[in-house]
């Protein structure tokens, strides 16, 4: 008998179809992707933070048994630097990074020579043997010090970037209140548990360069790649293995991606880099790095009526594959869920400094501006003697406002709120937190001494850039379902969501799809995984590719079974008769082998992006003996607007709140006056552990599905790590009872223990 | 993070293990015990000794009994060895309760107790252990075997009073009395990293009185060492929270704090008093 109704996919929370080789140790990281006769690359790193390069000798390593070559820059003369993934930017362009250090080197860990050796130890060696001569010049380490020369006529603030609208000075006259702040974010970034790796590897015979072990955004690297060798796009290949973790800055195409392809081509050996953690920590993108110093113009009532935002923002030695991207977007999302009706203006002032480079990493800008908005809207509060939440009830857009425009950008678009309803999500919230008990038992505490309170932060994420995304679905005559995607899995459940969605369109199993990413031999096109977009946008379009595929097999099965379409479903991978019960049937499968080939394609399109929200509520305990801080309990609340499969949505936000809480607490690049960087190993770069997060409670609403795509899906990335920074840094104010206190990320015990002290 | 070339030795015995020694210890030959931190240098390259003596097949280092009075902890004795009350009386307790704030479980499992010793960390439990309680390091070469009181051990950051050759075959603990307290407490910023500051505290009672108190503080100086001035704040008082404080100040105005890149004297200091105050307080309770 057959199965007559339809199984619904979307929306259940499915075992994940990747797990298998994961768990039983068969996973294939780029550390386990070997080619015969391959050689290995070792870095040999700058140890100044800056200087003049007087000589590099390289006679004694290239003596060492084993080793093949030895090049610095001038062995490589024809490779430009790194370029900007969105394609030139003129003003920039002195600013990118060359694959290997010319003239100057800019931050310890700046690549100045590659070595190429039979094995990865002999490459070490020899690497040690590679000596240089340096000038040393004075490193610049803060972005508020005044820039300085980068090159002959060229300083080190490579560009101002400003958005804003209104009249700023007419608004700040009209305040009833000015509130003013100095806030800083620390130097962080994402630390997947696998470090970078690339494999190069070159088939002369039919002129074909492959890069293994990208991630992130496989075909922008192939394009990249191609771009920069001035080869054909159809001659490079880039192929994603599984990725132990991007968070933006993996998959990025850095100058040791360079240096294997062009190795693999000149030595006619594939060759292998395996970046080890110390270079990982000095090398692989950092982030965050800020000062802003931001005032309000209040109304009485705890109206926002205009932001003044001054940014000085830490790229470190060059602009890499982002170019701007991070500080552009800091400078756009800052207001956030808030109106500010008057008057906006930020103008961030984007330095170079003699530090590891900038780019992304979740939730870039936003968990900068989150930090910075919500400490605004705290001391506001705290200076009109007014409620915090009603302050943001007060200035939040409100549903009748949707879908809201603001002349603002974020990655290249004007920002326009899709849907939204942020008060009925913040009273959820508060109303799941008991939040006056909550607030009575916090006070019960404090008066027996103990140092404990509350903090809250309410944010607007932004996902699905757009323009388009294309997928392909193919059923082969065993009725296998294959949707080939330009996507990529950093371990988010990537496959899973696409076969959950393409199962439920199509009629069959999501275990019998598989899923293809990361191939750029398979698909031509494709947007990768980054900026949340993966579901939005590569959903939709394999949900148009099984649709368009599920009316070729009807239209195929009618003239097989000899029946009307409209009489014809598919259930379970068999088309059946739905007006006949026990009527005869036909496997998906069967369809396909007479039909030749069952294979459809799918687009879509989105003319702008979707903008999910949430809230997140910390409830700290802080140590005054020791300025330690524990986070006891951590809620947040979100509207996805279409969780596809919410388990996979509930592990995003938990692991990006993880992280929210080593940017908050725990995590900072730090350098000492000669800027040598003293985070270089996981005892001085301290990440959380499960000791140090408390269960997240997540509470997930699908009150706002977004109306720009068909199945109302936003984006889940970024949310858990938002509002980390906002909300821990207002319930450390809240515990030892002095607002406004916390004015940098992280709060280290030291920071702490002072601003306690100093009150006592 | 590819150790530069070493050769490697596997001595059977103590007596080879010391004959190795004396043979390659002039051309930078080390001993291996549990490896957890010579091996992590080596991988940086911070290390790079020319000979490795592995001291883990010799079966006779790695006794841990009681002999007159004394714990005898041998030289591959691991961390995670004292999970479990090794002794009786308060001895085994207190060095329960001290090797769950060492590293982590892995780590403890492959750890020495003796290899900390050599190593002196000046953030190790194992030697502010020693210090605290006068423990006796028992070191053996080709020119013989002598016995290093704790206050003469540890001279600086990572150096201690073992010569050239040496092999610290092992550690005595006396045993303490069965009325005799402890208190312990370590700050650190996650759950097993090394502390910034600790403190080990022991003393007895008598007619309500503190008798024979031990102060001992590490991770805040160059070495783990009794202090002698919050000692003399407790002897013969009660044990009060008042006590206790003046105790605790003593102890922190008596050190000369570490300085460095990410932590400060004046926060080390502010921490000594901190965790002296609460090992004072758990020795109590
Ligand atoms: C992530 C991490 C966290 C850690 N956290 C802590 C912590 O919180 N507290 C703490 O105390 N330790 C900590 N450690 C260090 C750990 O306890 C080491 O095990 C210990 O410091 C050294 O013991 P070992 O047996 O591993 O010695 P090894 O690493 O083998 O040797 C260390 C040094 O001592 C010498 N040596 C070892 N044994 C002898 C001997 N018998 N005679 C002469 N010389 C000898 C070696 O030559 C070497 O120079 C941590 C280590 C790691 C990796």
């Amino acid at each position: 008998m057959n199965e007559t109704r339809a199984v619904k996919w979307i929306g259940q929370s499915v075992e994940r179809l990747e797990d298998p080789p994961l768990v039983t140790g068969r996973g294939r990281f780029a550390g386990d992707i070997n080619f015969p006769n391959q050689l290995h690359m070792r870095i040999v790193r700058s140890n100044h933070a800056h200087g003049r390069i007087l000589s590099i000798d390289t006679d004694a390593a290239r003596k060492l048994p084993g080793v093949v070559a030895v090049w610095t820059s001038a062995d490589i003369p024809e490779v430009p630097p790194i370029d900007f993934r969105e394609g030139p930017i003129e003003k920039l362009a002195p600013y990118r990074q060359p694959v290997l250090a010319t003239g100057m080197v800019r931050y310890v860990g700046d690549p100045v020579a590659a070595v190429f050796a039979e094995d990865a130890y002999v490459a070490e060696d020899a690497a040690d043997l590679v000596t240089m001569e340096i000038q040393e010049l004075p490193p610049l380490l803060s972005a508020k010090d005044a820039p300085a020369e980068f090159s002959p006529g060229r300083h080190t603030e490579a560009d101002i970037l400003r958005q804003g609208y209104g009249d700023i000075d007419a608004a700040f006259q009209k305040a009833h209140t000015i509130v003013e702040l100095q806030l800083s974010v620390g130097r962080h970034s994402g630390v997947p548990l696998e470090t970078r790796g690339a494999i190069g590897r070159y088939d002369a015979a039919r002129d074909m360069l492959q890069l293994h072990g990208a991630a992130k955004v496989p075909h922008r690297n192939q394009e990249l790649i191609a771009r920069m060798l001035k080869r054909k796009l159809t001659s490079v290949n880039v192929f994603e293995s599984h990725v132990g973790g991007g968070f933006g800055i993996r998959g990025e195409l850095y100058p040791e991606d360079i240096l294997v392809c062009v190795a693999a081509m000149r030595l006619g050996r594939p060759v292998k880099w395996i970046e080890d953690r110390r270079e990982h920590l000095i090398a692989a993108n950092h982030s965050r790095n800020q000062h802003h110093k931001v005032r309000a113009a209040v109304a009485a009532d705890g109206e926002i009526l205009a932001i003044d935002d001054l940014i000085f923002h830490d790229q470190g030695a060059y602009v890499r594959t982002h170019a701007t991207r991070v500080a552009m977007m800091t400078c756009g999302v800052l207001p956030g869920p808030y109106r500010v009706p008057l008057a906006y203006r930020a103008v961030c002032h984007f330095r170079l400094t003699n530090k590891t480079p900038a780019a992304t990493y979740r939730a870039p800008g936003r968990f900068e501006t989150s930090f910075v908005r919500e400490r605004l809207v705290d001391a506001i509060a705290h200076k009109l003697k007014l409620d915090p939440i009603e302050v943001r009830k007060r200035n939040a857009v409100t549903v009748a406002e949707m879908p809201f425009k603001r002349p603002l950008e974020a990655l290249g678009e004007e920002i326009h709120f899709d849907s939204g309803d942020y008060h009925k999500l913040l009273d959820r919230m508060l109303k799941e937190v008991e939040w006056e008990k909550l607030n009575a038992d916090l006070a019960r505490r404090r008066a027996n001494g103990e140092m404990v309170g509350v903090g809250f932060a309410m944010f607007v994420e932004k996902a699905g850039l757009g323009p388009k995304d294309g997928v392909n679905i193919l059923v082969d005559s065993t009725g296998a379902i294959e949707v080939v995607t330009g996507g990529a899995s950093l371990g988010q459940g990537f496959e899973t969501v696409m076969a959950q969605v393409a199962a439920e369109m199509l009629g069959v199993d999501y275990q019998r799809v598989s899923v293809i990413h990361g191939q750029t031999d398979r698909i031509s096109h494709g947007i990768g995984a980054h900026a949340s977009r993966a579901t939005v946008m590569t959903a939709s379009a394999t949900r148009v590719a099984a649709l368009n595929l599920r009316e070729k097999a009807l239209a195929a099965a009618a003239e097989l079974l000899q029946a009307p379409v409209s009489a014809l479903d598919i259930v379970n991978g068999e088309v059946v008769r739905t007006d006949r019960a026990g009527g005869p049937s036909i496997s998906l499968g069967q369809v396909a082998a007479a039909h030749g080939k069952l294979e459809a394609e799918g687009w879509h399109h989105a003319e702008h992006q979707v903008y999910p929200y949430g809230n997140h509520l910390a409830v700290v305990k802080v140590d005054p003996g020791t300025g330690g801080v524990t986070v006891e309990r951590y809620v947040i609340a979100y509207d996805i607007g279409r969780a596809i499969n919410p388990t996979l949505v509930k592990g995003q936000i938990a692991g990006g709140c993880a992280q929210g809480l080593g940017g908050a607490l725990l995590e900072e690049f730090t350098y000492n006056d000669n800027g040598d960087p003293l985070s270089v190993t996981f005892a001085d770069y301290l990440l959380p552990t499960v000791r140090e997060v408390p269960d997240i409670e997540i509470i997930l609403t699908e009150d706002a599905p977004s109306p720009l795509n068909p199945l109302g899906i936003k984006g889940a990335g970024e949310s858990g790590i938002n509002g980390v920074g906002a909300a821990i840094a207002s319930a450390i104010d809240n515990a030892i009872g002095i607002p406004g206190a916390v004015t940098q990320l992280p709060v280290t015990p030291q920071r702490l223990k002072a601003i306690i002290d100093a009150k006592r | 993070m590819k150790p530069a070339p070493f050769q490697y030795h596997a001595p059977r015995t103590i007596e080879e293990a010391v004959a190795t020694l004396a043979r390659v210890a002039p051309d930078d030959g080390r001993v291996l015990a549990g490896g957890q931190s010579l091996v992590p240098t080596m991988a940086f390259r911070l290390a790079r000794p020319r000979h490795l003596v592995d001291i883990n097949g010799v079966a006779a280092l790695s006794r841990l009994v009681v002999e007159n009075g004394k714990l005898c902890i041998g030289a591959t004795v691991r961390h995670a060895a004292f999970e479990r009350p090794v002794a009786k009386g308060p001895l085994g307790e207190l060095l329960r309760e001290v090797v769950r704030h060492i590293a982590h479980k892995p780590i403890r499992a492959r750890g020495t107790f003796c290899g900390s010793i050599a190593h002196a960390d000046p953030a190790s439990e194992w030697c502010l252990v020693a210090a605290a309680l006068g423990a006796e390091m028992v070191a053996r070469s080709a020119r013989g075997e002598r016995v290093i009181p704790a206050k003469d051990f540890f001279s600086g950051i990572m150096t201690t009073a073992l010569q050239e050759g040496e092999l610290l075959t092992e550690v005595r603990l006396p045993l303490l009395s069965a009325d005799t307290r402890f208190g312990f407490c370590e700050f650190n910023r996650r759950a097993g990293d090394f502390a910034i500051a600790m403190a080990l505290v022991t003393f007895r009672l008598k007619n309500s009185a503190i008798i024979e108190p031990r102060v001992a503080i590490s991770g805040a100086e160059a070495t783990p060492r009794r202090i002698a001035q919050a000692e003399t704040a407790l002897d013969s008082h009660a044990p009060d929270a008042k006590t206790f404080a003046a105790a605790a100040d003593a102890a922190a105005k008596a050190i000369d704090p570490l300085d460095d890149e990410n932590t400060s004297a004046d926060y080390r200091r502010g921490l000594v008093r901190t965790v002296v105050l609460r090992a004072l307080e758990r020795a109590a309770t």
